[in-house]
Parts: C-alpha cells; sequence; structure tokens
C-alpha cells in the first residue's frame, strides 16, 4: 500500500535534520600505489570532514569470506574505482567543490594491470569435482566447446546507500538500502572495532537488490559510519547512477569449456568441464558463487563420468559479486548449449537428448548426490512445451524467427553446509493486543518477504493474515536468520517461521525462538565436494521465441514461456512475479547489457549507456508453476528467486540458431556480434563450407 | 527566486534558484519524497510526475519551468484516503514489488489511460517505455493498467 501512495520511505527519502552529506573519492587507476593526497591549501576545508585509512580505528577490511578488501585502499591499488578517501560536507554545493581540490597521485606498479580473466595469473580458489572416470571412460562421439558470459548489472533501480549516526556510547546505527542487516553489522564491528551492542543495522524500504545489496552496502556503512563518527553528526552516503555503475559488484564473466563424450545412440557417457570466473580486484563472495557455478555445470543431467574443473582469478577490474544465480546462470549457459552442440553432431533433436539424459528420481548428481524427491525435470519440459504458442513464420523478408529450449535446475539454500554452519533463527510473539510479531532478519526487497511470512505464519497459528505483523529488519530488535540470500528465505527461514507459529499456536503470551537445524539425512564434505550439496532443487524449462533482424543483427525476444516447480507456490502472484522479473533481467543479459571495458574502467558507466529491457523490449512471458512438494519446505516450498535467471539465455542463443543457423556461443548476442556471425556464415555458404 | 505553482492542487510557493531540479524541490522543499532519483539523467523514469498533465522526468525540469502549472506527483494520486482504480490494481496484481519505479509507473500510466482509456497492451507498452522497472518483468504492470481501461 505505501509503494503505491509514495508513503514507502527509502533511504534517500528520511529526512535528518544536521546531516551532512558524504562522498568517496576514488582510485583512477588500476593497479598502483597512492604517492601522496594532497588537499589545496587555498581551499577553505573548515566546513569539511575527511577520512582516510589512517582513521580506521578497527581493521581496515570489509570483512567477509576472506579479508583481503580494505575498507579504504592505504597503499596498493587493486582496481579502478577503488575508495581512497571519504569526504562530508553541510551540503552539495561544498561537498563538490571539496571533491575537485582533493588530488590522488599515483605511482605506477612495475607490472601492468591483468585487465583480462585470459592474461590473470592469480588464482583465488579451485574446486574439483569428480564422479565416475573422465578419463578412461570410452565414448564413440566427443565434442568440445567453448562459451563465454559477460559481466552484468543488477541495476536495481534505487541505487545504494546509508545513512549513518553517531551513538553516545560511540557505537553507530546505520540505516540503509540493504539485503543482509547482519553481514553489515558483522563488517561494522570490525572496521569500527566495535561490540556487537554498540552497532544497530536498520534496513530502509529497500529499492531492489538482486544479491547487488548482499556484499556491498557493507562497504556503504563502514563509510558512512567513518565519516559519521569524524563528522560527530549523521551523514547520508548516497550514490549515484554513476557512481553505483562505476565502483559496484557485477555478475561475474567467464569462460567454460566443454568436452562431451556420448555414444551413437545418444547415450551420455562423459562430461569434462572446466570453469574460469573473473573475481576482479578483490575476493569478495567468488569463492561461494564458484562453487554454486561447479555445481551446476553438468546442468540437470545424469552422467556416470563427470570431472569439473573451476577456477576464479584475480584481475585489475572491480571486484565481481553476488548476482541473482549466484555463478549458475554462468554454468547452465555453457551446459544449456553443450547439448545443442551434441544433438547437432547426433543429428538428432535436441528435445530428444535432454529426454534421454535428464535427472529422475533416484538419480545421483555430479557431487554424488541421489535425488530422492521433488525431482520435476520432465515434468516442466511437458508444460512448458504444452504452453509454447505455435510459431509464427516472419512476414518481413529480413527478419528471421527462431524458438529455443533449456532445461535448468537450480539448488534451493546455501550450498553444502553453509545452512548449518549458520544456524538462521526467527522468533514468533504472541503480543497483548491479540496479535503476533515476527521477528527476523530476513529482508523484504520486492519480493514478497514480508507477505509470505505473515502468511505461512497465520496459517499456522490459525489466525487471519491481519493479526501477524513483521517487526522491523533492525538488528537491535530482530535475531541473524542468515542473509537474505540464495533462493532460501521461503524455503529455510519461512520454514522456521512455520514451525515457531506451529508451536505458539493457541498461547495468548510468549514468544518461540527457533534456529535451523540441518535434517540429519543430508551428508556433505567440504574437502571432497561430495553429498548432497543442497537439501533439494527447483526445475524450470523454458522456450524463448526470438525475431532476428538480418540487415542490423538485432535480436527481440517475442515469446518466453517457463514451466517451474517451486515445491509450492506460497503466493502465485508473486512466485509470477519473481519468474517474469528474473526471466527479463535474463533476457538482459542474453541480448543487451553489455559492459565494455577500457583501462580496467567500465565504458558503460551511465544509463544511458548501459542498457536495460524497457516495456517494449519484454516479451509476452507466460509463466506456468508446478507443485511437486519438498517434504522439507513450509507447505512444500522450495526456492524460486534465483531459478528464473538460469533459463532464458541458453534458449534465446538456441532460438538465435534456429532462426538463422549461427551458433553463438556467448552472452550478451549483442547485435553486432549475431551481425558479425551472420557475414560470416555467409562467406561460408559461398566458399560451399556452411559454418557453425 | 520565488517559484509559484500547484502541487497535487494545493498552491506551493518555493524559494529556490530558478535551475534547482523540479525533482529536488519536490523531495526537499515540500517534502514529497513518492518521486524517486533512479538515475538523474532522464533514462529510468523513477522522477516521472505530471505538468499540467504530462508525463515528465522531474530530474530535467528546472524549478524556473514550472512557474504557474499544475504538477502531480505520487501523493496526488490518492483522493480522501481512498486510492486510485490504478494503485488498487497495481496492488491486487503484483505490479510494485519492490516499488522504487512505482510513482513513475503510476504518473504515467495515468497520464496513458487519460489520453486513451482503452489502450491495447502494445499502447501501454509505448506509453510505459521511458519508466524503467527492474523487478516486475512489467508483465503484471500492463496486467494492471489493462484492468483499468474504461
Ligand atoms: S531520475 Fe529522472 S529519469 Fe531517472
Ligand atoms: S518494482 Fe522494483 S523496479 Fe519496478
Amino acid at each position: 500500500m505505501a509503494k503505491v501512495t509514495g508513503a514507502a520511505r527509502y533511504t534517500d527519502d528520511l529526512v535528518i535534520a544536521g546531516a551532512w552529506y558524504g562522498k568517496t573519492i576514488r582510485s583512477t587507476v588500476a593497479r598502483g600505489t597512492i604517492r601522496e593526497i594532497t588537499f589545496d591549501p587555498g581551499f577553505d576545508w573548515s566546513h569539511v570532514v575527511v577520512v582516510t585509512a589512517a582513521d580506521i580505528p578497527g581493521d581496515n577490511v570489509v570483512h567477509l569470506i576472506r579479508d583481503d578488501q580494505p575498507a579504504l585502499a592505504a597503499r596498493a591499488i587493486r582496481h579502478q574505482g577503488e575508495p581512497i578517501l571519504l569526504i562530508a560536507a553541510p551540503d552539495r554545493a561544498t561537498l563538490q567543490a571539496a571533491e575537485r581540490h582533493v588530488r590522488v597521485a599515483y605511482e605506477p606498479d612495475p607490472e601492468p594491470p591483468v585487465l583480462t580473466l585470459d592474461a590473470a595469473t592469480e588464482t583465488y580458489t579451485t574446486i574439483e569435482i569428480a564422479k565416475g572416470d573422465v578419463a578412461s571412460a570410452k565414448a564413440d562421439v566427443v565434442v568440445e566447446r567453448t562459451f563465454r558470459v559477460g559481466l552484468q548489472e543488477q541495476l536495481y533501480i534505487e541505487p545504494q546507500g546509508a545513512i549513518a549516526y553517531p551513538g553516545k556510547d560511540g557505537g553507530v546505527t546505520v540505516i540503509g538500502s540493504l539485503q543482509c542487516p547482519y553481514y553489515v553489522h558483522r563488517a561494522l564491528k570490525r572496521a569500527l572495532k566495535l561490540i556487537d551492542q554498540q552497532v544497530v543495522v536498520i534496513q530502509a524500504e529497500t529499492g531492489g537488490g538482486f544479491g547487488g545489496k548482499e556484499e556491498y552496502p557493507s562497504i556503504v556503512a563502514i563509510h558512512a559510519a567513518l565519516l559519521a563518527r569524524k563528522a560527530g553528526r549523521p551523514v547520508r552516503l548516497i550514490y549515484d547512477r554513476h557512481e553505483d555503475l562505476a565502483a559496484t559488484t557485477k555478475r561475474h564473466p567467464g569462460v567454460i569449456r566443454h568436452r562431451t563424450g556420448v555414444k551413437r545412440d545418444g547415450t551420455l557417457i562423459f562430461q569434462d568441464i572446466t570453469i574460469v570466473l573473473d573475481g576482479g580486484g578483490y575476493c569478495t563472495l567468488t569463492p561461494v558463487v564458484l562453487s554454486r557455478a561447479a555445481i551446476h555445470a553438468t546442468g540437470p543431467y545424469a552422467c556416470p563420468n563427470v570431472r569439473i574443473r573451476a577456477r576464479a582469478v584475480a584481475t585489475n577490474t572491480p571486484p565481481n559479486g553476488a548476482f541473482r544465480g549466484f555463478g549458475a546462470p554462468q554454468s547452465l549457459f555453457a551446459a544449456e548449449l553443450m547439448v545443442e552442440h551434441v544433438a547437432e553432431r547426433l543429428g538428432v533433436p535436441s528435445l530428444d537428448l535432454r529426454r534421454q539424459w535428464m535427472l529422475r528420481l533416484g538419480d545421483t548428481t555430479a557431487t554424488g548426490q541421489k535425488l530422492t524427491e521433488s525431482v520435476s525435470a520432465d515434468v516442466v519440459l511437458d508444460a512448458a512445451l504444452k504452453a509454447a504458442p505455435a510459431v509464427r513464420p516472419s512476414d518481413r523478408p529480413t527478419v528471421r524467427r527462431g524458438r529455443g529450449l533449456s532445461l535448468v535446475f537450480h539448488g534451493s539454500g546455501f550450498t553444502g553446509s553453509g545452512e548449518k554452519k549458520l544456524g538462521g533463527t526467527v522468533a514468533v510473539e504472541a503480543l497483548p493486543d491479540g496479535t503476533f510479531r515476527i521477528l527476523t532478519a530476513s529482508t523484504e526487497i520486492g519480493q514478497g518477504t514480508k507477505t509470505i511470512f505473515c502468511q505461512l505464519a497465520a496459517d499456522a497459528l490459525g489466525v487471519p493474515i491481519d493479526r501477524v505483523t513483521l517487526a522491523p529488519q533492525d538488528t537491535s530488535l530482530v535475531p541473524d536468520s542468515g542473509p537474505t540470500v540464495a533462493s532460501r528465505t521461503a524455503m529455510i527461514v519461512g520454514g522456521l517461521v512455520q514451525q515457531a507459529a506451529a508451536e505458539l499456536k493457541g498461547r495468548r503470551v510468549g514468544k518461540v525462538e527457533k534456529s535451523y537445524i540441518q535434517p540429519d539425512t543430508i551428508h556433505w564434505d567440504d574437502q571432497t565436494y561430495r553429498g548432497d550439496a543442497y537439501p533439494v532443487y527447483a526445475w524450470a524449462a523454458t522456450i524463448a521465441d526470438v525475431e532476428v533482424d538480418t540487415v542490423t543483427g538485432e535480436v527481440r525476444v517475442t515469446d518466453l514461456v517457463t514451466a517451474v516447480d517451486c515445491g509450492k507456490a506460497l503466493h502465485p502472484v508473486m512466485a509470477e512475479g519473481q519468474i517474469e522479473g528474473g526471466g527479463l533481467q535474463a533476457v538482459g543479459w542474453a541480448t543487451i547489457e553489455e559492459i565494455k571495458m577500457q583501462d580496467g574502467r567500465y565504458l558503460n558507466d551511465r544509463l544511458a549507456t548501459y542498457i536495460i529491457p524497457t516495456s517494449l523490449d519484454a516479451p509476452r512471458i507466460r509463466t506456468i508453476l508446478i507443485e511437486n512438494p519438498y517434504s522439507g519446505g513450509p507447505q512444500g516450498a522450495k526456492g524460486i528467486g534465483e531459478l528464473p535467471m538460469d533459463g532464458p539465455a541458453p534458449a534465446i542463443i538456441a532460438a538465435i540458431h534456429d532462426a538463422t543457423g549461427v551458433w553463438i556461443d556467448e552472452v550478451p548476442a549483442t547485435a553486432e556480434k549475431v551481425l558479425t556471425a551472420l557475414r560470416n556464415a555467409d562467406c561460408g555458404l559461398r566458399n560451399g563450407t556452411v559454418g557453425s | 527566486m520565488i517559484v509559484r505553482f500547484t502541487v497535487n492542487g494545493e498552491k506551493a510557493a518555493v524559494e529556490a534558484p530558478g535551475s534547482r531540479r523540479l525533482l529536488d524541490v519536490l523531495r526537499e522543499e515540500l517534502a514529497l519524497t513518492g518521486t524517486k532519483e533512479g538515475c538523474g539523467e532522464g533514462e529510468c523514469g523513477a522522477c516521472s510526475v505530471l505538468i499540467d498533465g504530462e508525463v515528465v522526468n522531474s530530474c530535467l525540469v528546472a524549478a524556473g519551468q514550472v512557474e504557474g502549472s499544475a504538477v502531480t506527483t505520487v501523493e496526488g494520486l490518492a483522493t480522501d484516503g481512498t486510492l486510485s482504480p490504478l494503485q488498487q490494481a497495481f496492488i491486487e496484481r503484483g505490479a510494485a514489488q519492490c516499488g522504487i519505479c512505482t510513482p513513475g509507473m503510476l504518473l504515467a500510466a495515468h497520464a496513458l489511460l487519460a489520453e486513451n482509456p482503452r489502450p491495447s497492451e502494445d499502447e501501454v507498452r509505448v506509453g510505459l517505455a521511458g519508466n524503467l522497472c527492474r523487478c516486475t518483468g512489467y508483465t503484471k504492470i500492463f496486467d494492471a493498467v489493462l484492468a483499468c481501461r474504461t
């Protein structure tokens, strides 16, 4: 309701008396050392607060997996746009003037910056998954192919931002646009050397996240807090779009190679896969992204012999991080196109090959996980095929139409033992006025957390939904339920809400707290990468119809049909909303969202140059929800947030091939790339060698 | 200078440099924070308002330009606490997810329906082409607007 009247308060909408404006000053080189920071003596600095690395009371790190990323660079610069110092002033004009009077001088590094993944020598992490024996497996036909995936910006419409207030006890309160209050809480404690009670993190209404507000808000919050402490007053640190595009994390680009062996009858013999993802200048969440990429790399297929070698490398480019799908879209893109290439080589429809290979109940995945329930590859495939509109030939001679298909799965919840280690907690309490309140740190970022939690609790309590509310996402009020990521919120945290509410049922006072306990049927070994990688998987089949303009190379996705098994659609309209929104994000990634770089800097760092789909570009989207329940999810629900990002890209590339006969083994398939491929194919035809 | 105009039917007189963005005047002088800033460059439509019934990006309009005009923001869409049919439809059909594009989207849709009360889906697409949404894939927004055809 508040969102349609303008009453919802996002970070920048909060009016805070006496707050100053803050700004981050960033590196303009990709690699080097800070030689000197100078402040123009001719400028009046009396109304400006300056913070450098020397002002950081605690450890100069953005606490996450590895503590390699400084909150402010002290000496070494590892990427363009790296934060070096912070300034704050009472008004914007003074702030802008002050910014122009700071100079940072650099010492170039003897080594040139590493700007591409192919040139990288430093590795963040490697993963190996092995099943059977690829080396000695005998196949009749072996197909090899290399795929490339590009950077993508989350492009939440509300840019990053936080407001910090200094506390009386030397502590700090930060309110901001964020997905994971306790990530920010931990990062603030570490950098500012504070204890639990001294730090309060509050989520304001948040205008989209898609993973982009998983780790980055910790940096914004630390910066705002440092400024607020030094200024002795609240400081607003709100990014404009340009800064947000230039400096914040993107989807990891990567190169994925497949070598697939089959028998002449199509039987899948081996999959040999290497994955290289570019982590950028600092590690951020890269190891976890790589892990999900590796586990999903086979696609939803049963293969007796699998070898997956995955590596994340460091480059002197801005760090890449969490983005809806978290590595799975990258590796599933390659896996799905590989099915197409093998089918083409064998001369069989790719649909038949998918049916022959797909994981079924009782099959084991690459990590040796036996699928014991809620397996729906065949069901989603049939449903999508049934719902797809009739193919219409184009009536324009220069436009060709085509259709492509993909089949994907997506592990719900954290990978491996993540959920067990975390032990997320929620509580439900009965209030004196006869209502109930849910206490959780899981955030609403547009995906429907609030409604779904209230509905789950109301159902379990046996009361109408209007008697249940959700406490604000404020770390001084709510327990750590874990981050709002990994399609875990409805399934894992929602499950805890349901359990707590069920236990509270019939009581008029009191509070029930529940923490996640991993069922003892789930086994995972972090060292060997063997076992139950996820509690359960969600499944999706996607059919994309495209129009390719052979003169301009432009690709338009006209129809997108997705059949999804999410266990139970707790709120069907919201579930559809996730699939439609994720689907369009994937269409953007596959076709138009391209980031070009120069000297380690993004060239498309404005909304005028980083293009996302508009209402004119959006295909007609049709969603079919299938409910194959999971025994461990609330009312049978599995995760749904990320899955829709996985399927469209390979389906679109297959559709482009169907329309034109050319394969573009990379995303985005921009007009430029399509045109080049069409021209090359044309030359091939004239020379009598059909290229593909 | 003092700029005089009406906002959501009420008179406003704001002391501001004529070059100040209308977006800032609305948000900071008049506390109408329903109008959002997504890019500040005329690309996203989060700052859309109506000036004399026309949709404009308030980040590109100087305050001085609205002298004597009637400005409508999202706060002006409900009458006496009753939501407009379009606001109601946005809620019912799930057209607002994170909600940051919603104010601009609602104003663009209002302008569209005022001009063309029975738009086709294609006309709705054209009418909303200046307003980006990253959450919904637009489908539910189209549904909501089409549900308000008269
Ligand atoms: S803020 Fe005005 S168009 Fe984006
Ligand atoms: S609802 Fe989030 S951008 Fe439109």
